[in-house]
This record gives C-alpha cells, sequence and structure tokens, in this order.
C-alpha cells in the first residue's frame, strides 16, 4: 500500500502580531514550521504503515526551504520525501496548488493521500478536496479517527457540527485529519540521522508533467486585489476612576442592560 | 506578472521585509530579494520609500478570459442537515438578496434532500427560485453526489455567484465543485459587495491566520464562489406570502463512493451552544492556567451565559475546542461578550467583533482587543472578575 501525505511549510501564525501604527506585520523572529494539521496527517500515515507495512511518501509544494519541514518528517519515520518546487508554481492559488499537487501525485501512486484540514496561513481547507476532485477519487474531510483500514476500504469518523458520522469508503481516498486524530510522534535519534543524510528528491514543473497555464499565478482562477489591517469602528464607553469605581459603573451598565 | 527590486534603488532599508505577509522577502547583499512565497499581494510596492519595487508585465500574462458574459444570477447552496435546513442558508440568502439586487438578477436556492416544505422556506427568505432534489441519495452528507449535481446544475444554469456555509458540510464538497469547473473559491469571506466599476465580486476574507483582510477576486472565471460561515451575514426579511418557484431535479446517476453508516450527535458539544448565547465570558493566554476558566464559568452563570476562549487557550489544553471563538473555531454574536486575558489577535477578533457589546479585561492596555471595545478594564483579570463577581452578587440580592 502507498500512503501520500502532502504537508505545507507555513509560517507560524500564532506568533503573529499587526503592528497598529504603521499597519505591517511584525514577523520578528517567528518561526517557519510544518502546518500543524499536517503532522497529524503525517501521524496517521505512519500508524497506518504501523498496521499494514504501507510506504510513506511526504510531499510539499513550495519554495527549496520547505526541503527542512520534508526532512522533519523523515525524522518520524517518512519513507520517502519529493519537493515540488518550480518558479513557475509562485503565486498559485488553492486551484492551481491542488492542480500542481494532483499531477505530482498522480506520478507517485497512491491508495491513501493524507492532508491536514487545512494550512493556519490561508485557513481555506481547500486544497485537499481538490486534488482529492483532480484525481476522481472520494474524499472524506474533518477525520478524527480511523477506525478501520483494509487493501480495498477504509472506515473513519468524521468530525461534524453536531457530532461525527462514522464513514465508509473505498480505496483509493483522500483523507484531511483534525487534530483530535492523534498525538504525532516525536523523531526518533535513527530518524534524526536519516533525516540529516536523506537526498531530497525535487520535482519541478516538468518532472510533474503540468502544463503550464494551469500553474502558479497564471493558472489561478482567485486574484487578491488588496490586503488591508481589519479596521475597529466601536462606540467605545469610558470607564473611570479606580479599578472598583470602573467596575461598578460597568456592573451598573450590565444592569440597564437586562443582565443583572 | 512579477514583483521585482531594482537593485539599484534598493537602499536595503528592509521596509518591504515587514509589510510581505508571505514571508517571500529576504536581504540579498544587503538588497532586498522576491523569493517563491510572492503571492503578489502587492503590499511591498505600496510600501517601499524609494519606489524600488515594480510590478513587471510579463509575455503570457493575459490570461484567455473564459467567455464569462452569459454567466447570470445569484445562487445560494441551502446545505440541510437531519432535513432541516441550516440557519446559514437564510443568512446567505440575506447577503445573496442584496448581491443579486445590485446585479439586476434573480436570486436562487439549491436544496438537495429534505423536503418541498422546507425548500418553500427558502423563498420566504428571499429566493427566487429554488432548484430542489429530495432523492433519497441525499439523506445523508456525501461530498460525490452533491458536487457533482451542484457542478451539473451550475453548468447548465450558468449563475455569476454561488454562495454556500463555511460549514462542515460546504468547506468539505465546494471545493470539488470549483475545482471540476476550473473558477476562483473564496474561503470564509466576512464581506460580499459588488465592485460598482466592473461587476465582480469583492470578497473579503481574514489572511494570513487572520492578522490582515485580504479583498480576492475572480475576475476572468465564472461563476465566483464563496463560502461564509454562519453568524457572519445577517438574515434576510421572513415574508411568509412571498412567491417564488420551485424547481424539481432529477439526480439521475451519481457516482458516490463513501457511504454514512452511522450519525452520531454529541452531547456536549451541543451543551455549548456559543452561537445561540446571549451572553459569551471567554478567556484567552491572560488565564496562565485551566482553573482560570473556572473563575469565568462562575460569572458566566451569574450573566446566564456560557465560556468561550481564543485559540491560544484551546491549544494549551486550558478548555475544549468547543468552545473556541475566532477564525479556526467559532463566530459569535451575542448581546454581550465578556473577553478576559485576551490579546485579541485578528484570528479572535474576526469571530466576535460583531457582538452588540464587546467588554474587555486585560492587563496590557496596548492590548488590540481594546479597539473593537465597547468597555475596556485596563487591570488583571484575577482582580476585576472577583470584584464584578461579588458586585454582581450583590446586585442580585
Amino acid at each position: 500500500m502507498n500512503i501520500v501525505v502532502c504537508i505545507k511549510q507555513v509560517p507560524d501564525t500564532a506568533e503573529v502580531r499587526i503592528n497598529p501604527e504603521t499597519n505591517t506585520l511584525i514577523r520578528e523572529g517567528v518561526p517557519s514550521i510544518i502546518n500543524p494539521y499536517d503532522t497529524h496527517a503525517v501521524e496517521a500515515a505512519l500508524q497506518i504503515k504501523d498496521k499494514t507495512g504501507a510506504k510513506v511518501t511526504v510531499i510539499t509544494m513550495g519554495p527549496p526551504q520547505a526541503e527542512d519541514a520534508l526532512r522533519e518528517t523523515i525524522a518520524m519515520g517518512a519513507d520517502d520525501v519529493r519537493l515540488i518546487s518550480d518558479r513557475a508554481f509562485a503565486g498559485a492559488d488553492t486551484w492551481a496548488t491542488s492542480y500542481a499537487l494532483y499531477k505530482a501525485i498522480d506520478k507517485i501512486g497512491f491508495d491513501i493521500i493524507l492532508c491536514g484540514k487545512q494550512a493556519i496561513d490561508g485557513d481555506t481547507a481547500q486544497v485537499g478536496p481538490e486534488v482529492a476532485e483532480f484525481l476522481n477519487i472520494p474524499h472524506i474531510a474533518y477525520v478524527r479517527k480511523v477506525e478501520d483500514v483494509s487493501d480495498k476500504s477504509i472506515r473513519v469518523q468524521r468530525l461534524m457540527d453536531d457530532g461525527y458520522d462514522v464513514v465508509e469508503s473505498s480505496l483509493p481516498v483522500l483523507l484531511t485529519v483534525v487534530k483530535e486524530i492523534n498525538i504525532p510522534r516525536l523523531p526518533s535519534l535513527k530518524g534524526k540521522m536519516a533525516a540529516k543524510k536523506a537526498v531530497i528528491t525535487k520535482m519541478d514543473i516538468n518532472a510533474i508533467g503540468a502544463e503550464v497555464e494551469n500553474v502558479g499565478l497564471k493558472g489561478s482562477p482567485t486574484q487578491v486585489k488588496n490586503i488591508f489591517a481589519p479596521d475597529a469602528k466601536v462606540d467605545r464607553k469610558v470607564l473611570s476612576g479606580t479599578l472598583e469605581e470602573q467596575v461598578d459603573a460597568l456592573v451598573k451598565e450590565l444592569g440597564v442592560m437586562k443582565c443583572v | 506578472m512579477r514583483i521585482e527590486v531594482r537593485s539599484e534603488k534598493c537602499v536595503g532599508c528592509q521596509v518591504c521585509i515587514d509589510s510581505c505577509p508571505y514571508t517571500a522577502i529576504v536581504m540579498k547583499d544587503d538588497k532586498a530579494f522576491i523569493n517563491e512565497y510572492c503571492q503578489f499581494c502587492r503590499a511591498c510596492v505600496s510600501v517601499c520609500p524609494e519606489g524600488a519595487i515594480i510590478e513587471i508585465a510579463e509575455e503570457g500574462d493575459k490570461v484567455k478570459p473564459a467567455d464569462i458574459s452569459d454567466y447570470k444570477g445569484v445562487w445560494v447552496f441551502a446545505e440541510q442537515r437531519h432535513g432541516y435546513i441550516a440557519s446559514v442558508a437564510f443568512e446567505l440568502l440575506g447577503v445573496g438578496r442584496k448581491l443579486a439586487d445590485a446585479r439586476k438578477t434573480t436570486l436562487s436556492a439549491v436544496l438537495f434532500g429534505s423536503s418541498e416544505n422546507e425548500a418553500k422556506e427558502l423563498v420566504k427568505w428571499g429566493a427566487d427560485r429554488v432548484y430542489f432534489c429530495g432523492d433519497a441519495i441525499f439523506k445523508d452528507f456525501n461530498d460525490e453526489p452533491c458536487s457533482e449535481l451542484l457542478s451539473r446544475l451550475i453548468s447548465e444554469h450558468k449563475p455569476e455567484i454561488v454562495l454556500a456555509g463555511a460549514t462542515p458540510i460546504g468547506r468539505s464538497f465546494i471545493p470539488r465543485v470549483a475545482a471540476k469547473l476550473k473558477t476562483g473559491l473564496t474561503a470564509d469571506c466576512t464581506s460580499l459587495e459588488i465592485d460598482a466599476e466592473t461587476g465582480n465580486l469583492l470578497q473579503v476574507r481574514p489572511a494570513f491566520g487572520g492578522n490582515i483582510m485580504a479583498t480576492i477576486l475572480c475576475p476572468n472565471n465564472r461563476p465566483q464562489i464563496a463560502t461564509v460561515r454562519p453568524r457572519v451575514m445577517k438574515r434576510g426579511e421572513y415574508v411568509s406570502d412571498r412567491s417564488g418557484e420551485i424547481i424539481k431535479v432529477e439526480s439521475g446517476n451519481l457516482l458516490c463512493r463513501t457511504k454514512v453508516v452511522e450519525t452520531v450527535t454529541e452531547e456536549s458539544s451541543c451543551k455549548v451552544n456559543l452561537q445561540e448565547a446571549e451572553v459569551i465570558v471567554s478567556g484567552g493566554r491572560g488565564l496562565g492556567d485551566a482553573k482560570g476558566f473556572k473563575l469565568l464559568e462562575e460569572l458566566a452563570g451569574l450573566l446566564d451565559g456560557t465560556l468561550g476562549s481564543s485559540r491560544a487557550a484551546v491549544d494549551e489544553g486550558w478548555i475544549a475546542y468547543s468552545h473556541q471563538v475566532g477564525q479556526t473555531g467559532k463566530t459569535v454574536c451575542p448581546k454581550i461578550y465578556i473577553a478576559c486575558g485576551i490579546s485579541g489577535a485578528v484570528q479572535h477578533l474576526v469571530g466576535m467583533s460583531s457582538s452588540d457589546v464587546i467588554i474587555a479585561i486585560n492587563k496590557n492596555q496596548e492590548a488590540p482587543i481594546f479597539n473593537v471595545a465597547t468597555y475596556g478594564i485596563v487591570g488583571d483579570l484575577y482582580d476585576v472578575v472577583p470584584m464584578m463577581i461579588k458586585k454582581l452578587k450583590e446586585a442580585k440580592a
């Protein structure tokens, strides 16, 4: 069985703040990390590998420095990795990203594809389902548990707003996973050695056999028109005095609002 | 197109590096250099004091525009669960009506599963027309039949705008529709408007973990598809005698390789019920530990409210994800939102800033939460909250 895991290297957005005076992002010292949801996808793949002996290949699309993210997954236990990188991919929206990943995955071969439910920088949750559509395979999003897996089918729990569904699918299938699915393992010493030594195979636009008009900015139906800092229009009311006086006034206001 | 730094003009001030939301600019030989992370947002172009960063058109930039002139009308995908239409559908009809009016066109809803009676409700909430398919295949949610039938209807009727809820259902299958039709999809929009000049849909969404907002366009492809989170848009007007057309759709042979074998409703997630609560008391990193939520729970209890949380507190493991408010959690608009020890990252603000009254309690007077707060108290929440509890108890007695 072949499992392909798609990961993304992202800036740790929890560390990013906006400077209200200049409306610019304060990114000083913000580290690049593997998208947290994706580490759960890698772990889910490794758990299936532990049970079935499947081969786990981790891929990422990004600039050359995304190689670091792939090495981390080798340290966790991935068998193989691919860096899908080409200047032609720059500026890709989710459509063009999914198209490039589909082309690469199709070359690599797969029975199960795993993705995190979304990346924390874009938060779109679109790439997984779009890849499945391109490959013409079913997908199940928001998977919180793999109940059973065989050569031909899989049964999982899918998180919904009001609980969960137990869903079965034939293979091949693509799953996107939520954090509740597992706790990602720490890299082993042996894994770290392997990660250090590993030669990262790069796939460019020719290697994946993509058409140039479908990748990067040119292949992207959506465009970023502009970005801006969120504005705040608030009817602000001032509380004054000592802390106790302020709390007094606030509790009175709560009374006016008929909360007490 | 490419964005390029003209190195002879660059003075190495690094202002552009700070402006870039995608970490796409690095220093090379004391000059700025734009790498593959570039998303062409042009933030750097506008901040460069030397005018050294420029946009260069390239051969082959011009995408041959698809023929989009015969796409007309606004559609809302009305999702249902257990036969009931999700409330987000009525909210989408509210904003959909405005968009349709701005484009001088019609508003249609699409309903798969559920019943004809429910389809009529969509008319009362503002739809001129409802495409309804009540076939048994839609009883449970499976991605493939939904995406296949919706794509087929879109190809047949060519709407220019399609809206869906950014729910586990909408966020799961709508991307397949966008992939199939080769068109743009913008997730989690917080504002949707028509550009008066071009007629394009201006789709505003939080980007980059919610630290900034981005306006997204889909200029050359149709339909323009957007998802909107529940509780972000206001419902339209309910008119019980509004008339509209119900068009029954045959599903035909739809491919479905997944099967829902069991549906489990979990009690715990209902108890939180953030989206229905009138008062929410929320805690963030400033609580310091899980025990802080016990204190907030007491305050919430006195106000007949419920507990919310920032992503930081959930990530720390102090409270369950079901309490999370914000871009990656729930969007809420209670009458009163009390934020305790929450700094106010945009990721959080987009989930609660439409609350009627916001009360912020934070030690740091620079915290961005104060920018959206109706009432702000600068102080230690462990001083302020117990004081509030005491005074509320006195007031009640």
